[in-house]
């Protein structure tokens, strides 16, 4: 971007500066740290300047919002022409209990709807599975059947909203399918999102005992086909960074393994016989964010570089939507600590600060009780209203990201993208992300044990934790949410009514489609929907498909 | 030489949030601990029959998804059916107050919430296998 000849100056600047300003100081009071770093970068230095990326091309790197490479950001009016779409993870208990949570945070303004499930929902297990003994509507909502699904989405207009479909498995999509078809809306009007990200929870929760990476990914894959061919404006996939990051991983870590698992979905869908330019606009993304906010601006502008020039050099697409890195961000559920709960306001603050910095297209803020168990209403309130300060008062929204060209975060952004790029290649040579998913999570868990390492010695020092620290009797008290012991039993039975008033025969036929269509290799996502209209549920629909496709 | 401690460490019930035991299985190897790492979406009664054929002297359970109070009650359920309900439990994770207490009534013998302090964890372990459950 400059003149050799300016960055030649400059750098001579530096060092005089360094030995007529710096030295002295560093002589008389030295500095607070040998070294300074991000989770990332070590040996930040002290002060940036244009030559700290002197190879940087203004068109090429940066270049301007919604054009090619997209660094700062995928809307050329950003967040003038409409905010980042205020999502809240949302759900406890039953559809009931949840459709309540959720028409509470629309009333106080927020616009994309998050429902988040149970435990046993999320393993595709029925509220009455041995296994799912004492984590029904924990953390989230127990679907069994249609029935609760319909409840959980009562009085809500589904063709309103951004809805997303927060299931690792794409087994709960077509339950939402048939419950749009029942309702009379056109598939083609629906916007959301399901995450249906297989690798990623491979790697970052073990869940490989239903049936092997390569055979999964085909149903994965039967949802993506379904919604590329009926439901243009939805996502059927959407890659996960958030569990690598919560996972331990450093930034560039997340951004490296998260683009390496999207390019092993790409060359999956491409084997499939589909087009990348058809269902590579739909795919989107969902990042963490921590709180070191300049590392994290520099990660989501690294990323969205990285991703376009993939889409377009490797995949060779041609529409540029297919160059779009979209995504939602979660401030860090890790960063929350129990000890002096209150100040976790303070850091989902500052990383949702950085999220909107970096131009995420949507956002969830955690509330500052997660460090015991899901959200109360009044945290929950707290969270969404960081937000809207943050949209409506801090000023940030007002220009497309107001960090570019900085010194330092341009800086960042080169290593961050250098480091993203290594870690892909590190991948493909391990024969990409489905072969190579257990060398992905060992990466990440080994910094994990890093950072705790340092928290033990003090050398990442957390406030409240092992700084600034005060006696626990000393801490303010803080109202968590307790769930209803009775829930569970209430759900058993609710599912044994909706059992018991079915038609067996149906039920069964419906089934057995759902079988066939996994054996002969064929799109299993319609025979899944006319299952669930029927009222199977969740755990017979996934055991159906398990037999047809020979588990 | 002192006998090394043996633990096991486990994720009962449908819970796949790897990092703390990880992070604890490389923390009380390093503390000189004889780790036996179970893994995560366990059967209760699967955790129970390791233990006895492992003859642990501690079963650390972490639990990040839910339903620890069902889930202990169901590892020492399982570890009552083996007779082996000496076998001490430490339990780490999301846990509410509530649960914390329920779980203290029930003989759990430490509980580790986000940012415990690793020494404080190692300690636990250490006295309660020195101390087996049922004899406090």
């Amino acid at each position: 971007m400059y003149d050799r000849r300016v960055l030649e100056a400059i750098e001579a600047g530096e060092r005089r500066w360094h030995e007529r300003r710096v030295a002295p100081a560093l002589e008389k009071t030295g500095e607070r740290q040998a070294e300074f770093g991000t989770t990332s970068v070590r040996g930040i230095k002290r002060v940036y300047t244009p030559a700290d990326a002197p190879g940087l091309d203004f068109f090429r790197d940066i270049g301007f919002p919604g054009e090619y490479p997209f660094t700062r950001g995928v809307q050329p009016t950003g967040y003038r022409g409409r905010l980042w779409t205020h999502r809240l993870v949302s759900g406890a208990m039953g559809g009931r209990e949840s459709n309540a949570i959720i028409k509470n945070l629309i009333a106080h303004g927020e616009n994309g709807l998050n429902p988040v499930f149970d435990p046993p929902t999320l393993n595709m297990r029925d509220s009455d599975d041995d296994m799912s003994r004492g984590q029904v509507g924990v953390n989230g909502t127990a679907i069994d059947t249609l029935a609760d699904m319909d409840l959980l989405f009562e009085d809500i207009d589904l063709d309103r909203y951004s809805i997303s479909i927060i299931t690792p498995h794409p087994f709960l999509f077509p339950m939402y399918v048939a419950l749009a078809e029942n309702r009379g809306l056109s598939l083609d009007r629906l916007q959301g999102t399901i995450q249906n990200d297989c690798i990623n929870n491979s790697h970052s929760c073990n869940w490989i005992d239903m049936a092997p990476l390569p055979l999964r990914m085909r149903v994965h894959g039967d949802a993506v086909e379904f919604a590329t061919r009926f439901m243009p404006l939805w996502n059927p996939l959407s890659i996960v960074g958030y569990h690598i990051r919560e996972g331990g991983a450093t930034a560039v870590q997340e951004i490296g393994f998260t683009l390496a698992d999207g390019i092993a979905y790409l060359e999956e869908f491409i084997r499939r016989g589909l087009d990348v330019d058809d269902f590579a606009p739909r795919l989107s993304f969902f990042f963490g964010c921590e709180t070191d906010l300049f590392e994290e601006v520099a990660k989501f502008r690294a990323a969205r570089r990285v991703w376009a020039r993939v889409m377009r050099e490797r995949f060779g697409a041609k529409n540029e939507r297919s160059w779009l890195l979209r995504y939602h961000v979660q401030t860090a559920g890790n960063s929350l600590q129990a000890r002096q709960p209150m100040n976790n306001i303070i850091r989902t603050t500052i990383q949702a600060l950085a999220a909107v910095l970096g131009g995420c297209n949507s956002l969830h803020t955690n509330a500052y009780d997660e460090a015991f168990t899901a959200p109360t209403p009044e945290a929950a309130m707290i969270a969404l209203r960081t937000q809207q300060i943050i949209a409506h008062e801090s000023g940030v929204a007002n220009t497309l990201d107001p960090l570019g060209g900085s010194f330092y975060v341009e800086a960042l952004t080169g290593e961050l993208e250098r480091g993203c790029l290594d870690l892909i290649e590190e991948v493909d040579r391990r024969g990409g992300a489905v072969k190579a998913w257990e060398y992905i999570q060992q990466a990440y868990l080994a910094s994990a044990y890093e950072t705790q390492k340092q928290i033990q010695t003090g050398a990442k020092i957390i406030v409240g934790l092992n700084a600034f620290t005060i006696e626990e009797a000393e801490e303010t008290e803080i109202e968590t949410y307790e769930i209803d012991p009775d829930f569970e039993a209430r759900q058993v039975a609710f599912l044994q009514e909706i059992k018991g008033r079915r038609d067996p025969g149906r039920v069964e036929a419906a089934l057995s489609r759902v079988a066939q269509a996994a054996e002969k290799g064929e799109n299993t996502m319609r025979a899944m929907a006319e299952a669930y209209k029927v009222m199977a549920t969740l755990g017979e629909v996934r055991r159906a498909w398990e037999q047809g496709v020979g588990r | 030489m002192e006998r090394k401690i043996r633990i096991i460490l486990a994720k009962p019930g449908l819970d796949g949030h790897l990092r703390g035991i990880n992070v604890l299985s490389h923390a009380l190897r390093d503390a000189g601990m004889e780790v036996i790492y179970l893994g995560v979406d366990l059967d209760p009664r699967e955790i129970g029959r390791a233990a006895v054929d492992e003859g642990v002297d501690v079963i650390g359970l972490s639990i990040h998804a839910g339903g620890p109070v069902t889930l202990v009650g169901r590892v020492q359920e399982a570890l009552r059916d083996l007779g082996a309900e000496d076998i001490p439990i430490v339990v780490g994770g999301i846990i509410s107050k509530k649960e914390r207490q329920t779980l203290k009534e029930m003989g759990v013998r430490g509980i580790f919430g986000p940012g415990s302090d690793i020494s404080g964890i190692v300690k636990a372990i250490r006295d309660s296998a020195a101390l087996p459950a049922g004899t406090s």
